[in-house]
């Protein structure tokens, strides 16, 4: 009898719209363990979001430089890891002003960080440039119990 | 799995009480490379153009670089005196504007019918 695979890896290439690849296959994973719709799609802005931050801040647009995805199945949670070549973050996530935004007194973007740490239960930003930064988002089957 | 061109249709219409209204009918992807369909076709309405509806139906995937350029049109038409208002967005994307607190300046309305008769408000 074949165990089932808890553990998927892609690599994508440093460049704008990969981030869908990630995105479905992630979608796949979660659906398969019991996630409803919702919180797949806030699984999939996140995820997308983290790409991007590590195409466009941490591999620069490099398309040499890949972006590595890992999905790993726990008992109750889906841990994702979003792994690049750059620094890791400079900053914390802010919360966006949309009045400050809407007056141009801050930058219309700057968003993902905030949306990642919104949808998911869990997130960690690790600053490792010698052999990967990374993103680790966690989202929980029944996020109420962990925290109770 | 490629990026789905975003493509933006203009089309006139009218308002309940019979004002004229433009809408912009979204179909694609809404991202960092939609710069040219958001803000081009926003600048190319014609002057005097005073209510705009977003229609974003035809919209499955929309980051925080879209979001962006959404808040950039926003901030032209609220420089022009314009009026917008929303619909169509899937049920992720509503809590998605809602989180970044996009309907402090338009409302996301359920169907076509309903934003064009907010501007009658």
């Amino acid at each position: 009898m074949t165990e089932p695979q808890n553990y998927f890896e892609i690599q994508l290439p440093s460049r704008l719209g990969s981030e869908k690849v990630a995105m479905s296959r992630a979608a796949d994973v979660a659906r398969s363990m019991g996630f409803d719709e919702e919180r797949i799609e806030d699984l999939k802005t996140a995820i997308a979001e983290a790409c991007i931050n590590a195409i466009e801040h941490g591999n620069k647009l490099d398309e040499t430089l890949p972006v590595g995805v890992i999905l790993s199945k726990g008992e109750n949670s889906l841990e994702v890891r979003v792994v690049d070549s750059g620094q890791g973050p400079q900053h914390r996530a802010v919360v966006p002003d949309i009045d400050k935004k809407m007056h141009e007194e801050e930058h219309s973007r700057g968003m993902g960080m905030f949306l990642i740490e919104s949808l998911v239960d869990e997130v960690e930003w690790v600053s490792s440039p010698h052999v990967g930064s990374y993103a680790r988002l966690v989202i929980r089957l029944n996020p109420a119990e962990e925290e109770a | 799995m490629q990026e789905k061109v975003t493509q933006v249709k203009v089309e006139e219409a009218q308002s309940n009480t019979g004002d004229p209204v433009t809408v912009l009918r979204y179909v694609g992807d809404i991202t960092s490379a939609s710069k040219a369909a958001v803000l081009g076709t926003y600048q190319g309405l014609p002057a005097g153009t005073k209510r705009i509806v977003l229609d974003f139906s035809g919209v499955d995937y929309l980051n925080s670089s879209g979001i962006a350029l959404v808040i950039q049109l926003m901030i032209a038409a609220a420089k022009g005196g314009q009026k917008i208002q929303t619909f169509g967005l899937k049920p992720h994307f509503i809590k998605v504007f809602t989180m970044v607190g996009i309907t402090k300046y338009t409302t996301l309305h359920p169907d076509e019918t309903a934003a064009r008769a907010a501007f009658a408000s």
